[in-house]
């Protein structure tokens, strides 16, 4: 609890600061202008959605090996903030495509498999509201986070053949020093971020789940 | 192993005589995937080129959607009677299942595609005969992609309340490799391959069918757990 408490702050101070940072701190870019500063936030997010989901495969694997109730709820916690931060990346590509590349869509393969990435794990959430038994939803989401993992460079590959206009993908070694900083902070900051909200709703499901399992005639 | 294959060859017998004694699938299935061509040919208009050079493409959509319909009752079927549960009682690697299931459908989706492409190829003007052995690997390859994963997916979604709607979502993100693959790779081979990339397309297909396969066998036991 206090260790998560002291995340959560930490989470709260440093995405502050980054953004503080990036939106006035380092210059503008030279050719983008201002709505380059999007960098800050869209690729930090882009970045958890995919830690989360990595994340999901772990905690399924282990939970598929072992069986305790605790890797599942994990990785339940893991899939609602992937799909959260994977949202996030195409709205804030999106605003960040219009004025750049003259749409808000293009059909790029990052793009594609990035929203195909995004409905497998709803297909995840859904799959888990089909039974009401803690031990055969949490196999039946296992599964599908094994599997869904699986596909990701698949499809990726696959998209990739079929076209391809997204630039190469931007790290602190592609721009200048400054813009680097800048981001490699917000990495920083948003991992954090990502740990303290799977603490929070790893948590929460714990509670559900005890909740669950004492029945509604207990409850008070 | 052999033991595994035995068994697997008696479901994947035991389903394709049900529908052989019924009859209702495949003349159905046959029907649908005409209606999904035509369907989709009334959408994009009677223009005969274009129509030609979106054929691999409509094809492959046509074969995706009416497999889908006949995966989701590849288990609906058993489920009716209790039978999944009268399966599994049986001694033996739970696999045998799926992969008799897998067998099955593979048979059924065969005889869809042995008809649909002679069809297609003329309703849509294209020279498939001329091509027939690339387009039969192609197939081949597509198919056991479509059917490995939707196999799995059909049984994982049986006991789901909205599952017609499920299977679909859970396939159809996982089959966009197998949708990529196999149009690109007919579209390649109706064109005479002019850039060079069919077996780039075929490659993709194959690798595709090999890692679902792998990972949804050795998966498989667990959702058929209880």
């Amino acid at each position: 609890m206090k260790l998560e408490r002291s995340l959560g702050i930490l989470s709260l101070v440093t995405v502050a600061a980054g953004t503080v940072a990036g939106l006035f701190i380092v210059p503008a870019d030279r050719l983008q202008g201002e709505v380059q500063r999007l960098l800050y936030i869209h690729v930090p997010i882009a970045w958890v959605g995919m830690l989360a989901f990595f994340f999901v495969f772990l905690m399924s694997l282990l939970y598929l090996v072992q069986r305790k109730l605790d890797w599942d709820l994990l990785a339940l916690a893991g899939v609602e903030v992937g799909v959260l931060a994977i949202g996030l990346t195409l709205v804030l590509g999106s605003i960040w495509a219009k004025p750049t590349w003259g749409v808000w869509w293009e059909w790029d393969p990052r793009l594609v498999s990035t929203a195909i990435l995004g409905i497998i794990y709803v297909g995840y959430l859904i799959v888990r509201s089909m039974s009401d038994d803690p031990d055969q939803r949490a196999r039946w989401a296992a599964v599908i986070g094994v599997l869904g993992f699986v596909q990701v460079p698949v499809v990726y590959l696959s998209v990739f053949w079929w076209r391809s206009l997204h630039q190469p993908p931007s790290s602190p070694r592609s721009m200048a020093s400054a813009f680097g900083a800048v981001m490699l902070f917000s990495f920083a900051a948003y991992t954090i971020a990502f740990a303290y909200l799977i603490s929070r709703r790893y948590r929460l499901a714990r509670r559900q789940l005890a909740l669950e399992l004492r029945g509604p005639e207990e409850s008070p | 192993m052999s033991e595994l294959l035995r068994r697997a060859r008696a479901i994947l017998w035991k389903d394709l005589l049900t529908e052989l004694r019924t009859k209702q699938g495949l003349s159905a299935m046959l029907s649908f995937a005409a209606l999904v061509i035509f369907l989709f040919s009334f959408a994009i208009g009677p223009n005969t080129t274009l129509l030609a050079r979106l054929a691999g493409g409509l094809i492959w959509v046509a074969i995706i959607f009416t497999g889908t319909l006949s995966l989701g009752r590849a288990f609906q079927t058993e489920e009716l009677a209790g039978g999944v549960r009268l399966l599994r009682l049986y001694p033996g690697d739970p696999r045998a299942i799926y992969l008799g299931k897998l067998g099955a459908n593979l048979v059924l989706l065969a005889a869809l595609e042995a008809v649909l492409f002679p069809a297609a190829a003329v309703i849509f003007q294209v020279d498939l005969v001329a091509h027939i052995g690339p387009i039969a690997l192609v197939a081949v390859l597509g198919t056991i992609g479509f059917s490995a994963i939707g196999t799995f997916f059909s049984a994982l979604t049986v006991h789901a309340k909205a599952r017609e709607l499920l299977l679909p979502l859970l396939l159809f993100p996982a089959l966009v490799p197998v949708v990529v693959g196999a149009v690109g790779a007919t579209d390649a081979i109706i064109g005479g391959n002019a850039m060079g990339r069919l077996g780039g397309w075929l490659q993709l297909l194959a690798a595709y069918d090999v890692i679902l396969f792998v990972v949804c066998v050795w998966i498989f036991p667990v959702i058929l757990e209880e």
